[in-house]
């Protein structure tokens, strides 16, 4: 084999990883789109905060010490315990818990039956805050996130891949965090899939993405179910931040991951999990095959615009997406 | 317990037992438009109750009052009895009042079978967390309300096509489903509003042998709204006319026909 497509091949392996990242974030954006019909805007920094407040409990982190000290004089910073990653996960997903209720409580409760373009500012209005928010509470200095998950190159797959070319090729590089990501984002779809399909929760779920008015005449609580969805919600972007963060540290950047998520539902479709885990592969294998093969003509840095170009195709000729429900109306 | 001291048996051999559901003096008021005008009426269990009247009358306000989607301005509901509190739509469905809509609400998306298991969630207990466990109790739980909505959906002849996304079926066949998820409820008050409307005469015959079979067979009490003033005289037990949101007759079928007022409402009336 040449070299040359051996490359190919490794930067095949590494867009695949890259786009499970880009699914994972995207399909925060699609259970809440599927569920109550809003784009929330505030996925991206709901990943953030998560991320934040993960690293916060695990290092004994005073919340809101800056505000504290600078009211009352104190130097309070630090708790001086450390919290076991697993523990400071649970109450993580605990306070993901807690403002699902919150934002439902205060902000989406009295938007019922608005139209979608209100709902939708509402959610621009809550992800400034909460970015805010999360850099009062925790402080705004880039953390570093280690949860425990592996990282660095794969030498194992080295190893077994270096014989494959010449001595020019020593074996394909694959970071072991973008293995793992893949395992959890594997393990996390398929269990929301079932979720959805299997319970009674994930029926009425469905239900209320359906019909608001159908779903409360057969009984299903509207309130419960957006609590629901925006805990399932930030429980993804919880996954999602903890991948990412590990990766490239916890930094305001991580919020930015959202804009990427675009072009993936774009690709996917809006209402489709499976869409959105291959519009992530898709984005993720073309934007490194493109800088790999065209790259280098048009001096590079293709991998920042390839994204939003390849949505806006898809926007012009399949506006549904690929799996995205054909909009059909009777008349 | 329901008061039974004058439940009576009807001509057909069912039993209509005592006043489920009164309306006492319901008001309800849009702003300055009055859509209902201090109406009183009762259900019985087990019959067959029509409301009727022109367009504008009131009939489809009224049924939303009594699922809970209005809240009158004045009166009370009392269901079994009791007074009902102020309720959100929901609680009402939880209550064992279970609904159609003039124009059809469905889940779209979903098929048949699920459209008609979600009519059983009220009656699976199990919380989030044993659901997400998927162990034991909510399994038992799932096959014995997947066993009642079988029976539904075989009672109301729509096996063939409970894998088919209810999006893509004919109007009439969706009307059906619909009516089979609000018996998957298996509900101590049934609600049909307009379960006829834009049938051809078919489906309409259809649709009130389906009307009939669950009354006889279940013993459902329902409260229906229609215009077809044939079928609604064939249909039902007792009869409340409403007219631009008065209640101007009450009664059984032949006692409303013979109603000089409801016959103005319907015919029209010289006015001086």
């Amino acid at each position: 084999m040449s070299d040359q497509f051996l490359f190919a091949t490794e930067v095949f392996f590494n867009g695949l990883m890259s786009g499970v990242l880009y699914a994972l974030v995207a399909l925060g954006f699609v259970l809440i789109y599927k569920a109550s019909g809003i784009f929330n805007y505030a996925q991206g920094v709901m990943a953030l905060f998560a991320a934040m407040t993960l690293v916060g409990i695990m290092e004994g982190q005073v919340p809101f010490s800056h505000i504290i000290n600078a009211m009352f004089g104190t130097e309070v910073h630090h708790f001086g315990w450390h919290v076991p990653a697993l523990l400071a996960i649970l109450l993580t997903v605990g306070v993901m818990v807690v403002f699902a209720w919150l934002v439902q409580r205060i902000v989406m409760r009295h938007l019922v039956g608005q139209e979608p373009i209100i709902l939708f500012m509402a959610t621009i209005g809550l992800a400034y805050f909460l970015e805010g928010f999360s850099d009062l509470m925790w402080g705004s200095e880039i953390k570093t996130l280690d949860v425990g998950l592996p990282q660095g190159g794969s030498f194992w797959i080295e190893d077994m891949t270096a014989s494959l070319g010449t001595d020019n090729f020593y074996g394909f590089f694959i970071d072991n965090l973008d293995i793992v990501a893949t395992v959890i984002a594997a393990l996390l779809v398929t269990g929301l899939v079932l979720f959805a399909q299997y319970t009674k929760q994930g029926r009425a779920m469905r239900a209320v993405a359906d019909d608001h008015q159908a779903a409360l005449s057969v009984g299903i609580s509207l309130n419960f179910i957006w609590v629901l969805v925006w805990s399932v919600a930030g429980f993804v972007a919880l996954v999602a931040g903890i991948v990412w963060g590990t990766k490239s540290g916890v930094q305001f950047s991580l919020s930015l991951i959202a804009l990427k998520a675009l072009p993936v539902l774009m690709l996917g479709g809006f209402t489709s999990i499976p869409g959105a885990i291959v519009g992530g592969l898709i984005i993720g294998v073309g934007e490194k095959m493109f800088e790999f093969a065209i790259g280098p003509m048009v001096g590079g840095a293709t991998e920042n615009w390839f994204a939003y170009v390849l949505a806006l195709l898809f926007l012009v000729f399949r506006p549904q997406g690929l799996f995205g429900e054909k909009i059909i109306e009777r008349v | 317990m329901l008061d039974q001291s004058d439940s009576y048996v009807t001509e057909d051999g069912r039993t209509i037992g005592g006043v489920v559901m009164e309306m006492k003096n319901i008001t309800l008021r849009f702003g300055g438009v009055v859509a209902i005008k201090d109406i009183s009426f009762d259900i019985r269990e087990g019959e067959i109750r029509a409301i009727i009247g022109p367009n504008g009358a009131g009939k489809s306000s009224m049924l939303n009052v009594i699922s809970g989607f209005y809240v009158p301005q004045e009166g009370t509901v009392e269901f079994h009895g009791k007074p009902r509190p102020q309720m959100r739509p929901y609680e009402v469905a939880q209550q064992g009042i279970a609904r159609t809509f003039q124009n059809i609400a469905l889940f779209e998306g979903m098929t048949v079978l699920d459209n008609v298991m979600t009519g059983r969630l009220n009656h699976m207990k199990t919380g989030l967390f044993q659901q997400a466990l998927w162990k034991g109790k909510a399994e038992k739980e799932e096959t014995a309300n997947r066993e009642v909505a079988e029976k539904v959906i075989d009672f109301l002849e729509i096996q063939h096509i409970r894998k088919t996304p209810v999006a893509r079926l004919p109007y009439g066949l969706k009307k059906r489903v619909e009516l089979a998820r609000a018996l998957a409820a298996e509900p101590k008050l049934l609600l049909l509003d307009e379960p006829m409307a834009g049938m051809n005469v078919e489906e309409k015959e259809d649709m009130s042998r389906f009307i009939l079979d669950v009354n006889d067979e279940f013993g459902t009490t329902i409260a229906l709204i229609e215009h077809d003033m044939g079928v609604v005289m064939d249909l039902s037990d007792r009869v409340v006319v409403m007219d631009y949101g008065k209640k101007i007759g009450d009664g059984t079928p032949d006692e409303v026909r013979n109603n000089q007022a409801v016959i103005d409402a319907y015919l029209g009336v010289a006015h001086d």
